[in-house]
């Protein structure tokens, strides 16, 4: 009902926007989609404030749709209207949808910004660049948040990914993502499998069968999310003793929120987060769209988001301007999921595997998930 | 009784039949009725017939299969899956032509997609296919350039492929372009394939056509100045294989026969490959006889196969069997989703049915004031009402503290009240009671109080008054409110999403999943068309049992 809504919403929003720029170079409303919560909020600081701030007459809709961006971008193009700008998506997707058509391909060189002293935007991202469509902007890491005052006494606190497995040691419930990525690596890590195999043992049904046994182990003691701020939430309320969820909610709920959590870097994985832009835009619309994705991946936008929310920025030259926490004051740089305290044991999220795997694995998690 | 003819028939005043004048008149009042009501009957049959419809249409739609590898597919009809044998190497060729041009336009993992719903692994072995099969075509497009480097420049191709000719290749390749991308790919593409050309190179011909239709309509690019894909010049590679088009070649006069000629003297640098091999070195999997099977089984245009996977069947190549153990789902929820429907209308009824009794026999004011403490709930966003159970059943909730805060629950046992079935249960019951209270009210509304007054004065008691006077007539209020909180329960979605776990969610929230998530629309299709059928048995069920003339929602 409610998803109806805002659909139809953003649909009337679109055909203003289609009218209003009849006569001019470029839309004058743009819908961007994204995540919500603090993560939305640290993009709107410092990329669409500062850009409408700069275009007058721009207006900016926000639809927090990005999670299921692939189905929605799906239904839009059989149905011939595409009513979104540009979409924040993780990069599995966005390979999912560049490879579907449903993206367009970018010429880094030409759509988006040189660094500061001149290097290209190709080379400023580096590997960030996966596929062809692909605009990266962050690179964030999911790891757990566990309650500081829930560890057992006489226990040390969990500082190991397996003690998520490790209901005798730590009871209390869990909760993890509602879907199979990263729920399986981290079960196969604590079962013996070693990191580098992990992806190996992942392509075989035996090794996909093998993580969901292990998974099995901690069945009833898990509450599953869907919401990247479900976690936080579950955690403030004492409903579980430990949770995954994206490294910058759990900032946010330590650092301004005050809650008693602290931070399990243990197996982090780390992964990608960028802009895509929709295939099959108007002219006007895609002028509007390649002109703020133009400005929101430029060096000095990218440092920007760093100082609302822990995730380390895509550009190599953004990196020395990542200073301190907009209005908390603390310096962000030991808050990153990269900061060398923190990345001591990290895991490298493949998301080629999961372009590939996903269906598949996907449909063998949510049947198990619903037996 | 104005004029009667000869015949006996009756005329109106103009002198028509009566009969007919008469059915005039009718038939204009009803066309102005229909009239009236047909913004209406215009505006649900397109805002809810149409799409209802079409997505019901996709739970048997299947023609993505045959749209994406025609070729293939036409062949594989010969295949017989019983041998345990891949296919041979003419499907495979074909496969390549096929999954070339699905891969340009970027409709093959579509396919893959597709094909995976019943054979896993299928999506992977499409997406990483596509992004070899480039590599293919090189295999002959380097000899080819390296024997006759005219051949590299677009031009030359142009020049080599255009002549007189009725166009008809180009028209067939059309056709099937139009059914893999669903547009009609009308317009001039600028060439004229020479009749001569499509004889004596019908591989490359099709290829050729393939691409520049593509490269024209698709891109908007002038042909004459672009270079073919490499598709082209594995066709040209294939038809030089056979010996009767190699003399024809040598024989042949027309623009570039040199280059060709070329070719036809150098035919020991090209490659042998075959591509069966070529597939297999791709990934494996092609040799694989369950993936054809797959195929083969799906590759009619309208198929079963999502109805028996919403019953937790698969298809076979003859007969449909049982998924195994694991992988079954979609009974269990289906059962899940009618019990705790049931149990539901049933709570309902429980707590409803003293709530309707009041505000039907308190007085006016004091009714009122409950009527609005029924219907603000009612006015209430479900989200904020879920979310608030969400905060009262929850294990450090409201309703936990308060009973170890009274002792009655230990501290590190507390009730689990949400996240599983009891929670929906719940969360349901409450959201659902006013479609409940409110049929029993007015039903209630209408039973004169002097009739129970009369029953007690004949002698019977507050309870035999109740059951044999009362009760029946406010059976029809009680049919009336199971239908609506039944039939509601059985759709619902966002409730059961938000607390009831993995052992709480009804099929509502499988078919969400696979219409946001897992992009199965055709499964979603068919476990709605199920639940869509499974609600209008019920109600046959409770029209032949209690009646439908029964059920009153007032008066």
């Amino acid at each position: 009902m409610q998803i109806k809504n805002i659909v139809s919403a953003v649909s009337v929003l679109a055909l203003m926007a289609g009218t209003a720029s009849a006569d001019g170079e470029m839309a004058n409303d743009m819908t961007l989609v994204s995540w919500g919560g603090a993560y939305q909020q640290s993009q709107i600081n410092a990329y669409a404030d500062p850009y409408v701030a700069m275009n007058e007459g721009v207006s900016v809709t926000w639809d927090e749709s990005s999670a299921e961006a692939v189905a929605k971008l799906r239904a839009m193009n059989e149905a011939g209207n595409i009513t979104w700008d540009v979409v924040d998506v993780v990069a599995s997707d966005a390979l999912r949808l560049c490879d579907e058509g449903l993206a367009l391909e970018i010429d880094a060189d030409e759509d988006l910004a040189p660094a500061p002293d001149g290097t290209s935007a190709a080379d400023d991202f580096g590997d960030l660049m996966v596929g062809d469509c692909f605009i990266p902007q962050i690179v964030y890491s999911t790891t757990f948040g566990y309650r500081t005052d829930m560890v057992p006494a006489g226990v040390e606190p969990p500082n190991d990914i397996c003690d998520v497995f490790d209901i005798d040691t730590y009871p209390g419930l869990r909760s993890l993502e509602k879907r199979p990525i990263n729920n399986v690596e981290w079960a196969l890590l604590c079962d013996g499998v070693a990191k580098e195999d992990v992806y190996d043992v992942l392509e075989t049904e035996e090794g996909q069968e093998r993580a969901l046994a292990k998974l099995g182990t901690i069945k009833d003691n898990v509450i599953w999310w869907s919401a990247g701020a479900d976690t936080p939430q579950l955690l403030a309320d004492g409903e579980v003793f430990i949770g995954s969820t994206y490294n910058g909610r759990l900032f946010a709920a330590i650092e301004e929120q005050d809650q008693p959590i602290g931070m399990m870097w243990d197996a982090q994985v780390f992964d990608l987060d960028g802009w895509i832009i929709p295939e099959g835009l108007s002219d006007e619309r895609l002028a509007r769209a390649k002109d703020f994705i133009y400005f929101a991946t430029d060096t000095q936008r990218l440092a920007d988001q760093a100082k609302y929310i822990s995730y380390g920025p895509a550009r190599l030259s953004s990196a020395p301007l990542v200073g301190q926490h907009a209005t908390l004051g603390i310096d962000m740089a030991q808050h990153m999921p990269t900061d060398p305290a923190n990345a001591q044991n990290t895991f490298l999220y493949n998301y080629e595997f999961w372009a590939d795997y996903r269906d598949d694995i996907d449909a063998k998690f949510q049947a198990w998930l619903a037996q | 009784m104005s004029d009667m003819t000869s015949s006996g028939q009756m005329l109106a005043a103009d002198g028509t039949p009566l009969k007919t004048s008469l059915a005039r008149a009718l038939r204009r009042q009803k066309l102005r009725a229909l009239a009236l009501i047909a913004p209406l009957l215009l505006f649900v049959v397109i805002t809810f017939i149409v799409p209802i419809a079409t997505m019901l249409f996709r739970s048997v739609e299947n023609q993505i299969v045959s749209s994406t590898m025609p070729q293939a597919v036409e062949l594989l009809q010969q295949w017989d899956s019983a041998t345990g044998v891949a296919p041979d190497e003419a499907v495979y060729q074909a496969l390549y032509f096929d999954l070339f041009k699905a891969a340009e336009a970027k409709e093959h993992t579509k396919l893959g997609t597709r094909l995976n719903y019943e054979q896993t692994g299928t999506s992977s072995l499409f997406r990483t296919s596509g992004r070899k099969l480039d590599d293919v075509g090189e295999l002959w497009q380097d000899p080819i350039e390296d024997i006759a480097p005219a051949l590299k420049d677009g031009e030359t191709w142009f020049a080599m492929m255009s002549g007189t000719g009725s166009n008809t290749v180009l028209e067939e390749r059309r056709a099937l372009w139009a059914s893999l991308v669903e547009e009609p790919f009308a317009g001039d593409v600028g060439i004229t394939i020479s009749d001569e050309i499509a004889q004596m190179l019908p591989l490359t011909t099709a290829a050729y056509a393939d691409w520049a239709i593509y490269e024209a309509i698709e891109d908007g690019k002038d042909i004459s100045k672009r270079d073919p894909w490499e598709a082209v010049y594995a066709g040209l590679g294939l038809d030089l294989r056979s010996d009767a088009t190699v003399r024809a070649v040598n024989a042949y006069t027309g623009p570039h026969a040199a280059d060709l000629q070329l070719l036809t003297a150098n035919l020991d640098q090209m490659p042998n490959t075959m591509f069966k091999d070529a597939f297999a070195e791709m990934d494996e999997d092609w040799l694989d006889p369950e993936v054809w099977e797959a195929i083969k089984i799906y590759s009619p245009n309208y198929t079963s196969g999502y109805f028996l996977n919403a019953v937790d069947m698969k298809k076979g190549v003859e007969t449909a069997e049982m998924r195994p153990e694991n992988q079954q789902i979609y009974i269990t929820l289906f059962k899940r989703t009618l019990w705790m429907s049931l149990v539901i209308t049933a709570s309902c009824i429980i707590l409803g049915y003293p709530v309707a009794w009041l505000l039907a026999n308190l007085p006016m004011r004091t009714a009122n004031v409950l009527m609005i403490l029924v219907l603000l709930p009612f006015w209430t966003s479900l989200l904020v009402r879920t979310s608030a159970w969400k905060v009262l059943l929850q294990q450090q909730g409201v309703i936990n503290e308060i009973l170890v805060w009274l002792g009655f629950v230990d501290d590190a046992n507390r009730l689990i009240l949400m996240n599983n079935a009891t929670g929906t249960v719940i969360a349901m019951t409450h959201i659902l009671m006013p479609f409940m209270i409110l049929p029993l009210y007015s039903v209630m509304k209408t039973i004169p109080p002097s009739y129970l007054r009369a029953a007690k004065s004949l002698g019977a008691t507050n309870f035999t008054a109740f059951r044999r006077v009362y009760f029946p007539q406010s059976v029809p209020g009680i049919g009336a409110g199971s239908i609506l909180v039944f039939i509601l329960a059985i759709g619902y979605y966002i409730t059961p999403e938000i607390v009831g776990g993995t052992d709480g969610v009804l099929i509502s929230n499988r078919i969400a999943y696979h219409i946001s998530s897992s992009l199965n629309w055709g499964l979603a299709a068919a476990l709605g068309s199920i639940l869509l059928a499974l609600v209008m048995v019920l109600y046959w069920l409770y029209d032949r049992i209690v009646g439908i003339d029964n059920v009153k929602l007032g008066g």
